[in-house]
């Protein structure tokens, strides 16, 4: 080859050639696939909003495994299952809106960060004649954003909660969302006394079987301290988020 | 072998035992401590590996005599990168769930230094079949060794394969568990996949002493 690669002004070419060629290539595939992924996207949290109110596919001979509502199928449970979705703004306006869902939470906590206005969305489902109120939640892992579902009854017992991450290790703290961890929240309270305490995951709380359902603790992961931390500080903050609205529901 | 000839196969085989891109060369150590406390995180891997490094030497070695020397860990990087991307942004448009178990690899894999490593060594001299040959026959050295430690990590840590329970249920003391035996919670955590990957080693340098480096 009558190539001389060593030259400077070939290094400069061939850098800004293969930018444009690779940013060519990564721009097609994600503006062609994107509308697929927005849409997998969407089953995906409305799978998640039926799971935590325990809308899901689990059977007694699956108990280790989660079994979502098919994704050809959510969007019919989803209409059926949640009767209404609220919309509570800054100023504690609530309004109902029937793609409440579709609210990305990550941006409205960082606008209410700012001190900009921001509404977060609200979940009422009801199954059995029982009315379920879904949270979204979402906080900090160990590596990445940790984010779920939370479905309380009016007396704030959890109903069932669903929990996913995009980036936290392999079979230690991504195991938050294993069955033997979430099945774990469900009947626990999140109030201590008046207080929204929220649900700690604690490591000392000498209750494996969790037996313990008013100690505001579940059992924390082995090798997932700030994973089970960024949980606890996940829901805390979440049902804080929503204190006033869920003041005006509870059973006191 | 009909298909490949002596040498070629040799790309493939030397990197399962003696030329093992873990065990030998001592590549890689990173992902193989941090995924490997479950078996089904060690094959997703695996297999991630195995594609990107295939498909990434083949790429590397067709623009083998137009890289820049300079620059060229920076070319091979954007490669490395934009096929864990492509594959990502595919996965997740047509199979999702399998996205979101890989979700977690994708930087792993970029900064995985065995894939580094073959584009350096092998890829940039050597033409497009071979580099694939050796970039499959590294990945599967690689994957082996990860599929090992996690099966040891895993049965010995919490008691299950693939998540199934295989000894009984320790909270129920069933199986195993009725005779006093308990998961050992240190093979859950890093520090245990250095000590099996140390056994690893071990077991194979006495079986092979061509292999015990002369102090």
């Amino acid at each position: 080859m009558g190539l001389n690669t060593d030259k400077n002004s070939y290094t400069v070419i061939f850098a800004a050639v293969m930018v444009i060629i690779v940013g060519a290539i990564l721009a097609s595939f994600a503006s062609g696939l994107s509308t697929r992924i927005k849409e997998n996207e969407r089953f995906e949290k409305q799978q998640n909003i039926l799971y935590a109110m325990g809308v899901s596919e689990n059977t007694a001979d699956s108990p280790g495994s989660v079994n979502r509502i098919p994704t050809d199928k959510v969007e019919g449970e989803f209409t059926s299952f949640i009767k209404e979705q609220l919309i509570i703004d800054d100023k504690g306006k609530i309004t109902k809106d029937d793609n409440a869902y579709l609210i990305d939470l990550k941006k409205e906590l960082a606008a209410k960060k700012k001190g900009m206005p921001y509404k977060l969305p609200l979940f009422i489902g009801e199954k059995d004649a029982k009315k379920f109120y879904v949270l979204p939640m979402y906080g900090k892992g160990l590596w990445d954003a940790i984010s779920g579902f939370i479905s309380l009854d009016d007396t704030m017992t959890v109903q069932g909660v669903y929990f996913d991450h995009k980036g936290e290790t392999p079979g230690l703290g991504a195991n938050i969302k294993m069955r033997y961890f979430m099945d774990d929240f469900e009947g626990e309270t999140i109030m201590k006394g008046t207080q929204y305490a929220g649900i700690a995951v604690a490591k000392g709380n000498n209750d494996p079987l969790n037996n313990t359902k008013d100690d505001n603790e579940v059992d924390a992961l082995a090798g997932a301290t700030i994973t089970g931390n960024g949980v606890a500080a996940m829901i805390k903050e979440s049902v804080n988020l929503y204190k006033d609205y869920l003041e005006t529901i509870r059973v006191k | 072998m009909g298909l490949l000839t002596k040498k070629d196969a040799g790309l493939i085989l030397d990197p399962l035992a003696d030329n093992n891109p873990i065990t030998i060369q001592v590549l890689g150590i990173c992902s193989a401590l941090a995924i490997t406390a479950e078996l089904e995180a060690s094959v997703v891997m695996a297999i991630s590996v195995i594609f990107v490094l295939g498909v990434g030497n083949v790429v590397i070695s067709l623009m083998r005599n137009i890289i820049p020397s300079k620059i060229r860990i920076i070319v091979q990087l954007i490669v490395v990168a934009t096929l864990v991307i492509i594959v990502d942004q595919v996965l997740k448009a047509f199979a999702y769930e399998l996205s979101k178990t890989l979700g977690a690899f994708v930087g792993l894999i970029i900064t995985n230094c065995i894939i580094m490593g073959r584009f350096e060594a092998f890829a940039l001299a050597n033409g497009p079949w071979k580099s694939f040959l050796d970039g499959i026959g590294n990945a599967l050295g690689y994957g082996v060794i990860l599929i090992l430690v996690g099966f040891f990590r895993e049965l010995l840590g919490s008691g299950t394969l693939f998540g199934v329970p295989v000894l009984g249920d320790p909270i129920e003391k069933t199986g195993l568990y009725a005779t006093g035996y308990e998961n050992n919670g240190f093979m859950i955590i890093p520090p245990a996949a250095l000590i099996v990957v140390g056994i690893i080693i071990w077991v194979q340098r006495s079986r092979n002493p061509a292999l015990v480096e002369e102090n």
